[in-house]
């Protein structure tokens, strides 16, 4: 094989290594300490300069105390359970709003539909913090979904949404939507709609066309969407503490209390590595479930 | 393979007034914008019957068969299966199956998925749906390829998978868009014969388009010749090529001469008529025909004989010079330019063609036929 391809072909593995694996051992390595009253806040330090001894002595006082920590600790455990929880119902809603807009998109003459695809990324023009700063004046008690609710006369008085797990909701739909909508545009713009033809012609009601062709044929997309939208939510920050309430409970929040708050490093170590993994897994095995529908001819 | 003689010479219902059509399109107009598909289009085809729609690319044709599939309300019209109007209902209620121009093949499945769509679809039980698509993969000759996914087919054998789905179902009308165009001349012939013999057994009817004459003048009881989404001329294979309603249908059907000029008379069914080629053609006066109308003779290249000498008759006999000679295995084509300048076809089968000293290039020869030989067109 030639150098070229080689090193091509090591670009991506590099990549992975400096910007991946090596932050991932750090924090693995931190998340094995104990917190010291320092700087840095964690022990022990490891010092080449001070020989063998003292670094095998440096590893012995390594331990896994943070993950048992974390295991017998229930606010940990009911944060990780809550950030799925929200993550996966804002995942759904966000399919349940993001598949139609697609679907309108995708079948949108071929003029509009570039304009319709700019108004999708347009939002992200916008900083992400301004953006989910503005929901803040939308969703409060005399904000802008209140007063014209009110001026309606469809609600007596004020709505309480800001700083509850609804807040969150819309914070992550309204943040994520572009991110289910794009890849399943993809799926479905190159589908061929004689397909719902004949499939009607088959026998299938409109409805059932829709089942068996356009949402089996746009489930890459979908499944895709799901991913992007699920993933980052997870580990969400900002929204939820930004528009949540003090009960709502994410491990993203858990995590920046532990570590700014309470500056014990070796703690946001261990549980971010466990999101990393709770993450990770299943990632690994939907690209492996894929691969094998791949080979098996999709 | 079915005797194809017998049972097909009896079958005429569209001879017989009292006959009730099974599809009948009454003044069916389809517009796109202001882009008339069809246009003002009165159709009937009888049940039983094998139709083909014939046609340059962009007449109507495909547009004809959505329309009767659901695909496509006419915007004015009506249409009718087996009695019933067909405003309003929907495809999958239409007992009509479409093979698709396009194919429309699913690709997330299968070949024996894709055949198996329908008859699921209708909940037929397990091994009957097996059974049937057996069959169809026989049909189509594709019973090795009944695991792989339709990308992994080259366009001919998706062209049948197609074709074996739409019958899978054995629809009461079967509409077939260019079902066989992908196919080598010996597989389409094959699946030509296997299609008629499906039809007939199954009692079927058939409503097919193609581009390929030869294809409908082999498998159709009747075919209509469709020009800018008319339907210029309905009749038998025979018909259609013998007996063409205007140049425009003697042209597009095989091979013709076409000799311009004025009617002088018209005496016992015969009309005389002066050509601009320079030579008196005699021919038999359809109604219609009268002295001093401008029409047009057409005649078949296998029509006009050639020979070296005068022929007896004043009239339908025409001098030229040999152009061109194309051998063709049973036939040999002449070429023969007129001193007019036209260049006129003449075929002469080689078992009949003298084998010592045989007409050669730039050899002066007479053209001639009979009167009841061609046709008198009048547009
Ligand atoms: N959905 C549509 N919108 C606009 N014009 C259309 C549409 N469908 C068909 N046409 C036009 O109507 C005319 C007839 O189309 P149709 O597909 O019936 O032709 P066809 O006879 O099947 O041609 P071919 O032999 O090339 O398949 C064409 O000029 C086509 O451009
Ligand atoms: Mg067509």
């Amino acid at each position: 094989m030639n150098l070229f391809r080689r090193l091509t072909i090591l670009v991506p593995y590099l990549w992975l290594l400096a910007l991946f694996l090596l932050p991932f051992l750090i924090v693995f390595r931190i998340s094995l300490s104990e917190p010291v009253l320092a700087m840095p806040p964690y022990a022990p330090q490891f010092d080449i300069g001070e020989g063998w001894a003292a670094l095998r002595e440096s590893l012995s006082q390594l331990s896994f105390a943070n993950y048992v920590w974390l295991t017998e600790d229930a606010l940990y455990r009911n944060a990780y359970f809550s950030s799925l929880r929200i993550a996966l119902v804002s995942t759904f809603l966000t399919l349940l709003i993001g598949f139609p807009l697609a679907y309108g998109m995708a079948r949108a003459s071929e003029g509009l539909r570039p304009i319709l695809l700019m108004l999708v990324i347009l939002p992200f023009w916008t900083s992400f913090l301004i953006r989910v700063y503005a929901w803040i004046g939308i969703l409060k008690p005399e904000g802008l979904l209140n007063q014209f609710l009110m001026s309606f006369g469809l609600i007596g008085e004020p709505l309480t949404i800001l700083n509850t797990d609804t807040a969150v909701y819309i914070g992550i739909v309204y943040s994520y939507l572009p991110f289910m909508v794009l890849p399943i545009y993809a799926t479905l713009e190159k589908m061929d709609y004689s397909l719902i033809e004949a499939a009607q012609d088959l026998g299938c009601t409109a409805l059932g066309a829709f089942w068996k062709v356009t949402a089996r044929l746009a489930l890459p997309g979908v499944l895709a969407g799901c991913l992007l939208v699920f993933i980052p939510a997870v580990g969400e920050f900002v929204i939820p503490d930004l528009l949540g309430g003090s009960d709502t409970l994410m491990i993203g929040k858990t995590l920046w209390t532990e570590f700014f708050n309470n500056r014990d490093w070796p703690v946001a170590s261990a549980v971010a590595i466990i999101l990393l993994i709770l993450l990770v897994v299943p990632i690994v095995l939907f690209q492996n479930a894929q691969a094998r529908a791949q080979e098996s001819g999709s | 393979m079915k005797s194809l003689g017998n049972v097909r010479r009896s079958f005429t219902p569209w001879a017989d007034g009292s006959a009730k059509p099974y599809i009948a399109f009454e003044n069916v107009t389809k517009r796109f914008g202001d882009f008339t598909a069809v246009d003002n289009l009165t159709m009937h085809v009888y049940e039983r019957e094998f139709f083909s729609l014939l046609g340059p690319s962009g007449c109507g044709k495909t547009t004809l068969l959505r329309m009767l599939a659901g695909f496509e309300e006419p915007t004015s019209g009506d249409i009718f299966l087996d009695g019933q109007p067909l405003k309003g209902v929907p495809p999958h209620k239409r007992a009509v199956n479409m093979m698709f121009q396009s194919y429309a093949l699913f690709p997330h499945l299968n070949v024996a998925d894709n055949i198996a769509f329908g008859l699921r679809q209708e909940g037929m039980e397990k091994g009957a749906v097996a059974e049937r698509v057996d069959q169809m993969l026989k049909l189509v000759k594709l019973e090795q390829f009944a695991r792989r996914k339709p990308h992994q087919l080259s366009g001919g054998q998706r062209q049948r998978v197609a074709l074996a789905r739409s019958v899978a179902k054995r629809p009461k009308l079967l509409l077939l868009d260019e079902p066989l165009g992908a196919l080598d001349k010996k597989l389409r012939e094959e699946t030509q014969f296997e299609l008629m013999d499906l039809q007939e057994q199954l009692g079927l009817t058939f409503m097919i388009v193609t581009h390929d004459q030869e294809e409908a003048m082999t498998m159709s009881d009747r075919i209509a010749v469709m020009d800018a989404g008319t339907v210029v001329q309905t009749g038998t294979p025979g018909e259609i090529y013998e007996a063409p309603n205007t140049r425009y249908v003697a042209d597009f059907i095989g091979n013709v001469n076409m000799f311009e000029g004025r009617i002088t008379a018209v005496e016992n069914g015969l009309a005389e008529m002066e050509a601009s080629d320079g030579f008196g053609i005699r021919a038999v006066a359809q109604p219609g025909v009268d002295a001093g109308k401008h029409a047009w003779f057409a005649i078949r290249p296998e029509k006009v004989d050639v020979t070296r000498t005068k022929p007896e008759q004043d009239h339908n006999a025409v001098e030229g010079e040999v152009w061109d000679i194309a051998y063709l295995g049973g036939l040999t084509v002449f070429n023969v330019r007129l001193d007019s300048g036209a260049v006129i076809k003449a075929t002469v089968l080689n078992s009949e063609r003298a084998v010592e000293d045989p007409i050669g290039y730039e050899e002066r020869v007479w053209l001639s036929f009979d009167p009841d030989c061609g046709i008198l067109l009048e547009r």
